[in-house]
């Protein structure tokens, strides 16, 4: 696909599940990758996997790590075409109601899945504009989720959390279409992957959409959208 | 003038002095600042996002404690991890660079253990604190490791060290910076907005801004250093459009006028190493908004290109008079030259070039 080719896309919690699978399916599609995530270990592992991409050691829930890991990705990627914040937290895990939920656990949920993507587009966002204004294009991907909509019982803090993070990709999206920059938010479905093996131990993986599929429906996505920018 | 000595970058009592290109002085609030911008104009920044430039570390041949500072760079490639820097003794920040001890007596060949990197001397450049170096490794783990061993330059005056989010402007995208275009922290995006409504247009260059002094009169002396930077086609394109139309260009902060009068507006990457000064004939840049500066600095130097020293002594006096602060995150002059760029002459600026050709000819058509 011609609108991956030589794209400078950074992708978070790219060491496993979705995040794993988007990062090789850009990378097949020619984009130039730099993913985030906590271990390094497990970045170092994926970099070897991955070779070409950018592994990046930084946890989006801590302010401390966010301009270190813009630092990376725009010395890696030379600019920014599309950030997809996609490491999420679950909140509690094993998932409870929220009557029984730890604050501290909400509290993680919300740094991971809303103030972590506000924070990490904040200081992208010079990168962002600056390849719209060169006409390249350019998209935030916040991945969201049906419990973002829909009350499920044991899902409070991340559901929350999640719709919090629907409404601030729409505002994002209101406020900076003049800039150039697209916002999609996009549930990507119920996937065969560790963090719903968290909060689901006992689903059946065969009634789970695997994580490449979805991959390759956000990458189509992130296509439409650049496409739609150029039209 | 005073110190601003807190770290805000668009403080809601901001002060703007304003020189017009017939020499009037006037004063305004920096929030006013798009009063002063007409339809057509075109306002340019530079994006460059600043590098956690000041590593701790030890000089490993000697066992010192030694402070290195990035200076400057040859090229914004990724790859290109050779960089010139300003090396102190033991201490800190809060000891003014101009009291700050001497690095130990450094060779070409010494290595210096900077947290998880490690950096080679490969000379030093005529002055005890100035060498140039280079770290060992790959890109990626040299970057990763600036990001986590390095910290901003630090100012003696400001009352609490500066954090990355300190210093990165609004707009920041290309960490090159080895100091921030602190300009650029006037621009938010409101303001960005208000341009768009009032039919100014935007764009920006990337300029890794080296560093602003040294606290060494025979090192000050030397600023600045050659400075790498990048202008983006759109960019050239748009300032090509601006001068057809007749308007003016503003640059934020004097490293775009160095890019851009390097450049001579076109696309491409160089190097600028002129320095901008009394006489330098402006090709490009019509306006500048820029700090408060006192004429012992080298970015006063850049105002002189705008407009005569009379002028200068007379918005020097009502700085001084008004209390304006200075420094970094100071309040803020915005200057217009005395006459058109040299460039509004559309034939003779496309030719009159320093730069391979790379026109932009499209955007006349």
């Amino acid at each position: 696909m011609d609108t991956f080719n030589d794209l400078r896309v950074a992708v978070t919690g790219g060491t496993s599940g979705l995040g794993l699978a988007l990062v090789g399916e850009l990378r097949r599609r020619g984009a130039r990758v730099a993913f985030v995530a906590r271990t390094r270990e497990r970045v170092d592992r994926v970099t070897a996997e991955q070779p070409g991409s950018h592994g990046i050691v930084g946890d989006v829930a801590r302010k401390e790590d966010i301009h270190r890991i813009a630092l990376q990705i725009g010395a890696a990627l030379g600019g920014l075409d599309v950030l997809v914040n996609n490491a999420s937290s679950l909140g509690p895990t094993p998932l409870a109601l929220l009557a029984d939920a730890e604050c501290e656990d909400f509290a993680l949920a919300l740094e991971t899945n809303v103030l972590g993507p506000f924070r990490l587009t904040k200081a992208l966002l010079g990168a962002l504009t600056a390849s719209a204004r060169e006409g390249r294009g350019a998209v935030v991907l916040n991945v969201s989720s049906d419990a973002a909509i829909n009350a499920y019982a044991q899902w409070g803090a991340y559901g929350a959390s999640k719709a919090a993070l629907r409404h601030m990709s729409a505002v994002w999206g209101e406020e900076l279409a003049a800039e150039g920059v697209r916002f999609l938010s996009l549930d990507p479905g119920d996937m065969d992957t560790p963090l719903h093996a968290l909060a689901v131990p006992d689903a059946d993986p065969a009634t789970l959409k695997r994580p490449e599929t979805a991959a390759r429906e956000l990458a189509d996505a992130i296509s439409a959208a650049l496409a739609k920018e150029h039209a | 003038m005073i110190a601003a000595s807190r770290p805000v970058q668009r403080p809601p009592d901001a002060r703007l002095l304003v020189i017009t290109g017939d020499g009037e002085i006037a004063h305004a609030a920096r929030s006013a600042l798009a009063d002063f911008l007409k339809p057509g104009d075109l306002v340019i920044a530079n994006d460059a996002a600043t590098l956690p430039a000041s590593l701790h570390g030890v000089h490993l041949q000697s066992g010192a404690p030694i402070e290195v500072r990035l200076a400057g760079r040859s090229s914004l490639v990724r790859e290109d991890l050779r960089f010139s820097a300003v090396v102190f003794g033991a201490g800190d920040w809060r000891t003014r660079t101009e009291d700050r001890p001497l690095p130990p007596p450094l060779a070409r060949g010494d290595r210096l253990a900077l947290g998880p990197l490690v950096a080679t001397i490969d000379g030093v450049l005529g002055h005890q604190r100035l060498v140039a170096l280079k770290f060992e490794g790959r890109a990626d783990a040299v970057w990763a490791g600036i990001a986590r061993q390095g910290r901003p330059i630090q100012y003696a005056y400001l009352d609490r060290a500066l954090a990355l989010w300190d210093v990165w402007t609004p707009i920041a995208a290309l960490p090159v910076a080895f100091e921030p275009p602190s300009a650029g922290f006037t621009l938010d995006w409101r303001f960005l907005r208000e341009l768009r409504r009032l039919g100014v247009e935007f764009a920006t260059i990337t300029l890794a801004a080296g560093i602003s002094s040294a606290g060494d009169p025979a090192l000050d002396a030397r600023l600045p250093f050659d400075e790498p930077y990048r202008v983006a086609a759109t960019t050239a394109s748009e300032i090509l459009q601006a001068k057809a139309r007749g308007g003016r260009v503003v640059a934020v902060g004097t490293t775009v006028v160095r890019a851009l009068e390097h450049s001579g507006g076109r696309s491409g990457e160089g190097v600028a190493d002129q320095r901008i000064g009394k006489g330098t004939r402006l090709r490009v840049v019509d306006a500048l908004l820029s700090g408060t500066h006192a004429p012992h600095e080298s970015h006063y130097q850049v105002l002189r290109a705008f407009q005569g020293d009379d002028v200068l002594f007379r918005a020097g006096a009502a700085l001084e008079a008004s209390g304006y602060r200075t420094h970094e995150f100071g309040d803020s002059v915005l200057i217009f030259s005395t006459g058109p760029s040299a460039g509004t002459d559309t034939d003779r600026f496309v030719c009159d070039s320093v730069l391979p050709a790379k026109p932009v000819l499209a955007a006349l058509a």
